[in-house]
């Protein structure tokens, strides 16, 4: 599977920076409404922090003053302080939280309904382009990593900015030589963090690539599991999953290798600093240089700063990873919707009896938008024109461009040149909407959701009763429907009852008929059901069809017979039109397609040679 | 004065670790109120996979209706202590390094907690004795301090290492053994348990194990480590100081019951409301044809409010309880702070208590309780990983109904040239577990070399037949034997020379068209390979793909049809070349010349070899050397086409029917 997840740039360092907060300010409007609370929780976080830095210096008070004098009720009011000051730190610590929860909450919910919103309507050529799982992590993991990124690494890369300023201050304040000591590893573990950083990244995205494959092939092997059982293939799928899963094992050290080597010096650097002020430092107690208080506080406040320092770099790392994230959600974010409705909705330019023109295709052509630019489009040049009240049947070889032609009328896809009217209006220049009402589908692949049978069925048309419902389904022959545990209200789709081929694609074809279009569309409608149910399906769609206008996909001559005339396709293009028995007779294509039996010569050739070919694949 | 205690985890993260609770480096401080303190591994993606662990199941009607099949929920019951089991299993097998990367943990916590007892020492000691002109304990102390500041580094980079080889062992072990067990099982479970289901298992339950043991499981062992150690420090230092510390993890333990409590119904609530979102979301993209063509935008929208919403409640909820449990913490530790301070202070003050061991005892007290915040963020991944293992485990107590054969036998050798087998089906009878009988019992025998077709309508036992004969699954009753052998006394490789089935659903497997064909035989040429796709009538299409037959199938450009995959699923079988070849609905999706140039493949392809075609379209009946009609299970007629066409029974209208919709 494509690893479609976007590289990061290779950019010069300085340049992604500027990108990252680039990136990072375009989720300002999401931002916006909780702006107030936001900055209030950064305020509060770095009032937090300044009060924990303010904490050592009541101790060295204690030590230097009270303590050393033994005057109690020093003692006693510094433990107040320290009380007073704890409890106010907690309390600050817990404003901070209460501030954001609900407001990020909200902002991640806000983001992730645009995001479903606009994904509905992006053009079908987006979802054929993108897999549903990528989309998918932009609308979970994506979106949590932002809210975290809002909650935390913003403001403390600002509460941390501060506390470090501030406490190298009071440091300096105190005994500038130990300030300076303790200074001096600041620059090495930047500067080593951020040649982490960068190696790191790449290891992980490998790491995350490698999970993809591994992903991809779990989901293959259950997806596939007859096969991989019906041939007797577990071992070397197994085999394959485990060298997989090895080489993910071996990033995964390396990964660790990584981590280690970087912690083992974050550890070590400040900690030989530390050991060195403390060193320095009681020999200034010893000459009298220095207060025993001034040096606990010293200390105290050190180790109040190891935190903040360290902090920095995986803040940043942090920020870099929010706006890939932000990247990622903006990547889909801009696509661009469906073409809005022509603002010009009035009435039909048609002419004369346009009322009843029916379906009418001219000169459409086709070419999906990810193919290359030289190669043949899928249709080139189509008219047809299905008369009012007419049922036509759409017939051709396997990537004819059927099916395509079939997405082109209720606009799933755009027609790349010439028209489709209906009655005479351009399908175009129609409210999508509205189109979608007039033109009811049933697709090839028979898609249910999760809902009820009924809810499904009503799809097609929101207000059919249960009358109408139990006419559609007794058109598709869905009488099953009545023994399944709860009838129409039995759950379906993926959290539901699963149904077999033949019974998704007979609530699919319910679903088309429910609201009796007036243009309707079916893709191989009966390919899943047995000889028995298709005729009887057959059977009460013909009374369907009467009433409306239709085009039938078929493979077969029984669904073929459902129509009143049959186009023909053929290389992009429809090549003939006429009544079954017309094309039957006059139309060789046609002829070999419906019994598979003519142009003699050719097949019987074709024949042989696959004759041979298969006595030559036989050991 | 030292580095953090529990700093053992993994660094700062990158792109993938972004949840990384031991990134919070030196959490060492009373501010330190940072990203690693909580709400990240609360609400973000440290357990954001026991989110995504809870897939695609939202209790419906459907649920309470069949609460009975264990199927119908998304963990499979375990029994009673596998989950446990199966972690011991896993973490057993490698015993030894568990130790050795306890042991690296345990000299680095020595290392770090030394810190606070060299800055009592050189206070207490070192200045006085300098102040004598005695370098002595002074130097001590610099050499002390330096040797535990490397040996806290040495042995973080050792134990991050070693611990990382562990749990990178343990994953391994895990995928594999829901990789194979998943293979192992049968059929039927594969037909009950959704595919869904069976990948978020062995994907983002996984994961979330792994964010256990990456982070959690390092943290938990820091955190314990740090309060034994720090308290033993204390107590040494003075024990009342480290008595009344001690006496303070008893509030900090109920409060910590206590979130882990009212945590743990918020994250059940949390996750299912997240995996009701996700449901929604995928559902929709999946099938955004019919979303579009039925105009469902508007109430889509309004559906996946509502779900998103109470999602953004149970969020915003648990966000809210780690802040009432941060607040609730730290409160006790600031009290029991302030609260020691003052007592040491007046003993002190009092004479009977050094400076410097104040002075060690403060800096103890401040990273005593830092740890706290990371239990609370311990305890999130352990309820997301425990939920997950519980439901591996429940997977992996599954048994395959269809098991290895114990002692396997070989076919017997081949005789007459012939390439086909005899089938008997022998006092056979199937059910299926849950009860209802499918087939019932029943004798057949089909000669080596013959064709059968099987007709009839759909629930009428065909499927079940191939599946029995395919050993998809055994029978409840009675034997199936090929040439005289129990299927199930063949090992897979032999029952796979045996018996071979070509299903609807052409599934293709990434890789390119000829690797796909390939599965039939791995060690084929490309020759045979295309022998086979030529005698099938697929060799025209493949040859017009962008690569041909090196054209990945899940690349652009592979656009394949349904129609060409049956084509490709149909060469598959044909390489395989089987003594007895099943075709159950194998050319549903082909156009009629398709179809034609398959059976006139079969013609020779079938020709010896033992068959067994369904299939709705009488076409295939053509090529048949004996027709079986079913119907409730039952083989109801039995003889060959002309017989049946000819006679006045049910397949006799059948095939009236169907030669009339040829028309």
């Amino acid at each position: 599977m494509p690893t479609s997840e976007d590289v990061p740039a290779k950019d010069s360092s300085a340049v992604r920076e500027r990108s990252v907060v680039r990136s990072l300010l375009r989720l300002w409007p999401y931002v916006r409404p909780v702006r107030v609370r936001l900055f209030s929780a950064a305020f509060v976080a770095v009032l937090a922090s300044c009060l924990g830095l303010v904490i050592p210096l009541v101790l060295k008070w204690m030590v230097d003053g009270p303590i050393a004098d033994g005057d109690k009720g020093g003692i006693w009011l510094g433990a107040l302080y320290l009380l007073l000051l704890g409890i106010l730190e907690a309390c600050l610590f817990g404003f901070r939280r209460w501030l954001v929860a609900r407001p990020l909450a909200g902002v991640e919910a806000a983001m992730r309904a645009d995001l479903y919103r606009h994904l509905q309507r992006l053009p079908i050529a987006f979802h054929d382009r993108w897999p549903s799982g990528q989309l998918l992590s932009r609308g979970t993991t994506d979106l949590m990593l932002l809210r975290m990124f809002l909650a935390f690494p913003l403001t403390f890369l600002l509460v941390n900015g501060t506390t470090i300023l501030v406490g190298f201050l009071i440091l300096l304040m105190q005994e500038w030589t130990l300030g300076l000591v303790l200074l001096a590893p600041v620059v090495p573990l930047v500067v080593l963090c951020s040649v982490f950083e960068a190696k790191y990244s790449l290891v992980a995205r490998k790491a995350q690539d490698q999970v993809g494959d591994l992903t991809t092939v779990v989901e293959e092997s259950v997806l596939g599991v007859r096969i991989v059982k019906g041939f007797g293939r577990h071992r070397s799928q197994a085999l394959a999953f485990r060298a997989l899963a090895e080489r993910l094992r071996g990033t995964e050290l390396g990964k660790a290798r990584l981590l280690a080597g970087i912690w083992a010096l974050i550890m070590v650097i400040p900690e030989v600093a530390i050991g060195a002020a403390l060193v320095l430092g009681t020999i200034q107690v010893a000459d009298g240089d220095l207060s025993t208080g001034t040096l606990v506080a010293f200390l105290s406040t050190a180790l109040a700063l190891r935190w903040p320092v360290e902090s920095i770099g995986f803040l940043l790392a942090m920020s870099q990873e929010s706006a890939t994230a932000t990247e990622r959600y903006f990547e889909v974010m801009d696509a661009q919707e469906e073409t809005a409705d022509a603002a010009d909705t009035a009435g039909p330019a048609a002419v004369g009896d346009a009322e009843s023109d029916g379906l009418r295709f001219e000169g459409v052509s086709f070419r999906y938008p990810d193919a290359e630019a030289g190669s043949v489009p899928v249709l080139t040049g189509v008219d047809l024109h299905i008369r009012s009240g007419e049922t036509m049947a759409l017939v051709g070889a396997t990537g004819s461009g059927k099916t395509t032609l079939t997405a082109l009328v209720p606009r799933l896809h755009e027609v790349t040149g010439g028209r489709i009217t209906l009655d005479g209006e351009d399908i175009t220049l129609m409210p999508r909407q509205r189109l979608r009402e007039l033109v009811s589908v049933a697709f090839e692949e028979p898609t249910l959701f999760s809902a009820t049978v009924g809810e499904n069925v009503r799809m097609g048309a929101e207000s059919a009763d249960d009358a109408a419902l139990s006419r559609a389904l007794d058109v598709a022959q869905a009488d099953f429907v009545h023994d399944l545990p709860q009838g129409v209200h039995t759950e379906v789709g993926e959290q539901g009852l699963s149904l077999s081929g033949g019974q998704r694609q007979r609530l699919a074809l319910a679903r088309a008929v429910v609201g009796g279009p007036r243009f309707l569309v079916l893709d191989d409608p009966l390919s899943a059901l047995d000889v028995h149910t298709e005729a009887l399906v057959e059977a009460a769609l013909r009374r369907v069809l009467e009433e409306t206008t239709a085009l039938v996909v078929a493979h077969r001559p029984s669904t073929v017979m459902l129509a009143d005339r049959v186009a023909l396709i053929s290389d992009g293009r429809i090549t003939a039109v006429g009544t079954h028995h017309e094309l039957l007779r006059d139309n060789a294509e046609y002829a070999w397609l419906m019994s598979g039996a003519d142009a003699e010569g050719e097949a019987e050739a074709a024949g042989d040679a696959g004759a041979e070919a298969v006595e030559g694949s036989m050991r | 004065m030292t580095s953090s205690p529990t700093t053992t985890a993994d660094g700062p993260p990158g792109p993938d670790d972004r949840g990384g609770t031991g990134a919070e480096p030196g959490a060492g401080t009373l501010t330190g109120d940072g990203p690693g303190t909580g709400d990240r591994a609360g609400t973000g993606v440290g357990t954001e996979a026991g989110d995504r662990a809870v897939p695609v199941h939202v209790p419906g009607p459907v649920e309470a209706a069949s609460g009975e099949d264990p199927f119908a929920q998304d963990a499979l019951p375990a029994p009673p202590g596998a989950t446990g089991a199966l972690l011991r299993s896993l973490l057993s097998a490698r015993r030894g390094r568990v130790v050795v990367a306890a042991l690296f943990l345990l000299l680095q916590q020595a290392a770090v907690q030394a810190g606070p007892l060299l800055v009592a020492y050189a206070i207490d000691r070192g200045v006085p004795a300098f102040r004598a002109d005695d370098n002595g304990p002074l130097i001590a102390v610099a050499v002390g301090y330096l040797f535990c500041a490397a040996g806290a580094g040495v042995f973080q980079y050792a134990f991050i290492r070693a611990s990382a080889r562990v749990n990178q062992d343990v994953l391994l072990d895990l995928r594999g053994r829901i990789f194979r067990h998943a293979q192992a099982l049968s059929v039927d479970f594969h037909e009950r348990y959704t595919s869904g289901r069976l990948i978020s298992r062995s994907t983002t339950d996984v994961e979330s194990l792994r964010e256990l043991l990456a982070e959690g499981l390092q943290e938990l062992i820091g955190v314990i480590l740090a309060f034994v150690y720090i308290s033993a420090m204390l107590l040494y230092l003075d024990l009342g100081i480290g008595g009344l510390a001690v006496l303070s993890f008893v509030p900090l333990y109920a409060l910590v019951r206590l979130y882990q409590h009212r945590a743990g119904a918020i994250f059940g609530k949390r996750s299912t409301a997240i995996a009701a979102v996700i449901v929604k979301f995928a559902e929709t993209m999946n099938g955004i044809r019919p979303v579009r063509a039925f105009r469902r935008e508007r109430a889509n929208d309004a559906d996946f409010h509502a779900l998103n919403h109470h999602h953004e409640r149970t969020n915003g909820d648990a966000i809210l309880e780690m802040a009432r449990y941060v607040v609730g913490s730290r409160l006790t530790a600031n009290v029991a702070v302030a609260g020691i301070v003052l007592w040491g202070a007046f003993r002190v003050a009092d004479g009977t208590l050094a400076l410097g061991v104040l002075a060690a005892s403060v800096l103890f007290l401040r990273r005593l309780y830092d740890p706290i915040d990371r239990l609370g963020m311990f305890l999130n991944s352990y309820q997301s990983a425990a939920a997950s293992l519980e439901k591996i485990a429940g997977l992996l107590a599954q048994t395959p109904s269809v098991p290895d054969a114990a002692s396997p036998r070989p076919l017997p050798e081949l005789t007459g040239g012939q390439p086909g087998r005899e089938v008997v089906f022998e006092s056979v009878s199937f059910s299926y577990r849950t009860g209802g009988e499918v087939l019932p019992r029943f004798d057949l025998t089909l000669p080596a070399g013959q064709t059968v077709a099987v007709v009839g309508s759909t629930g009428a036992g065909k499927s079940t037949l191939a599946k029995l004969l395919a050993r998809f699954y055994d029978p409840t009753e009675g034997r199936v034997l090929l040439d005289g052998t129990d299927l199930r006394d063949l090992d897979t490789p032999e029952l796979r020379r045996g018996v071979v089935m070509v299903t609807q659903e052409a599934f293709l497997f990434s890789g390119t068209v000829a690797e796909n064909i390939a599965i039939g035989r791995p060690d084929a040429s490309r020759d045979d390979i295309e022998h086979a796709a030529k005698a099938i009538g697929a060799h025209d299409f493949i040859s017009l793909l962008p690569e041909g037959y090196d054209t990945d199938v899940r690349k652009r450009g592979g656009r394949i049809s349904a129609g060409q995959r049956q084509l490709v699923a149909f060469a598959r079988a044909l390489l395989a070349d089987p003594s007895v070849l099943i075709l159950d609905e194998a050319t549903s999706s082909l156009d009629i010349p398709g179809e034609r140039a398959v059976q006139r493949a079969m013609d020779t392809v079938l020709a010896g070899r033992t068959a067994v075609v369904i299939a709705h379209r009488l076409s295939t009946v053509e090529i048949a050397d004996r027709v079986l009609v079913m119907e409730h299970g039952r083989v109801v007629e039995d003889g060959s086409p002309t017989e049946l066409i000819g006679g006045i029974g049910r397949f006799a209208g059948l095939h009236r029917a169907w030669r009339d919709s040829l028309a």
